[in-house]
């Protein structure tokens, strides 16, 4: 059985296909085979966080279509073993994703063996985004400490308990993540953010990580390489953290709490 | 700002009135994402209703919704036409 996985947000530019390359990757470090789809048909951009887009031939939509199999279309990641990559189309329009076609893919990934299907939503909560949501058994909603992306989340949330496949067919229902994304203890320590208790109360979804907000996202998404491979970052080390709850195991939550730095390091600098 | 905090530096902490409004907006939206939209249908229904007994315009019905503490209320207003 394979598990299929959507990242979602609502909103857009909280981390969502970070995440996505990030969680993948975690996956398949773990040893699970894995592939990634990127559902943003006409706004792809996983292919890049990825670093394979020169290596793009076919893409999500010509599988659907028949113009090409699944084997032609997954790209095998550079970075780690077991996880290939289904590119969204940057020509076609969104309607080309439909609901017999998705189904269509992910039942034969499933087929090939695949562990984890990662599916990189849209932003929106429009058809490429229900899209996205409609075949998942567990849902990561990424979310930024900020009042906008809260509400939207939230939106989200009542989006996937009635419209996902699970919820529509009454099985047990979709089971729902909270990734808090983009995270500064010192403003959230200072009152000046909301704090990731503050968020998971008022989503009331169990709390899977938090991201610290880091420069290491950005040299990561320059190079194309996923954030949880920047060793040593917080911002990895969180990921790895992530998969690891998810996973089923327990690590306590680390890069939350604001520690004043001490008096040489304020003398003499230092992260 | 007074010289004090010009000296020492100021920080708002607005991060409890962002979960406030949250906490609004959130539970509003999740009981009633079909709540106030149905207020003019009822509208129209009122109207069509009390026609029935009484000769109103349709403007003498107003229907708003109010909240009071954690109740939602539905206000009904009906102007009767004055008796000559």
């Amino acid at each position: 059985m394979a598990t299929i996985i959507t990242i979602t947000s609502g909103k857009g530019g909280v981390g969502k296909t970070t995440t996505s390359a990030s969680i993948a990757s975690g996956l398949a470090m773990r040893g699970f085979k894995t592939a990634v789809i990127d559902f943003d048909v006409g706004l792809r951009n996983l292919d890049l966080i990825m670093g394979c887009e020169r290596r793009v031939v076919y893409d999500f939509v010509n599988v659907i279509q028949g113009d090409a199999n699944l084997h032609q279309a997954l790209i095998k990641d550079k970075h780690a073993d077991n996880l290939f990559v289904l590119p969204a189309s940057q020509t076609r329009d969104k309607d080309a994703l439909t609901e017999e076609g998705v189904e269509k893919v992910l039942k034969e990934l499933e087929h090939q063996g695949f562990d984890y299907i990662v599916c990189d939503s849209p932003a929106g909560i429009e058809h490429g985004a229900v899209m996205a949501l409609t075949f998942a058994d567990e849902a990561i909603v990424v979310t930024n400490p900020e009042v906008s992306s809260v509400r939207d989340s939230d939106r989200i949330l009542g989006i996937i308990q009635s419209k996902s496949r699970r919820a529509v067919e009454g099985r047990e229902p979709v089971k729902e993540h909270l990734l808090v994304t983009r995270y500064s203890p010192k403003r959230a320590h200072e009152g000046e953010m909301l704090t990731y208790t503050d968020i998971q109360e008022l989503l009331r979804i169990p709390l899977l990580g938090v991201i610290p907000e880091s420069e290491a996202v950005l040299h990561a998404s320059n190079q194309g390489i996923p954030a949880i491979h920047q060793k040593d970052t917080p911002v990895a080390d969180a990921y790895l953290d992530a998969i690891g709850r998810f996973l089923g195991e327990t690590h306590p939550l680390r890069f939350v709490d604001y520690e004043k730095p001490g008096l040489l390091k304020r003398l003499f600098g230092g992260k | 700002m007074s010289w004090l905090s010009l000296i020492f530096g100021e920080k708002k902490a607005t991060a409890s009135v962002a979960k406030e409004r949250l906490q609004l907006i959130i539970a509003r939206e999740r009981v009633g994402l079909s709540g106030p939209d149905f207020l003019p249908d009822l509208q129209k229904d009122l109207v069509a209703v009390i026609s029935k007994y009484v000769k109103i315009n349709p403007e003498d019905i107003k229907v708003g919704l109010e909240k009071q503490g954690n109740f939602e209320v539905i206000e009904v207003n009906i102007v009767l036409p004055e008796i000559r």
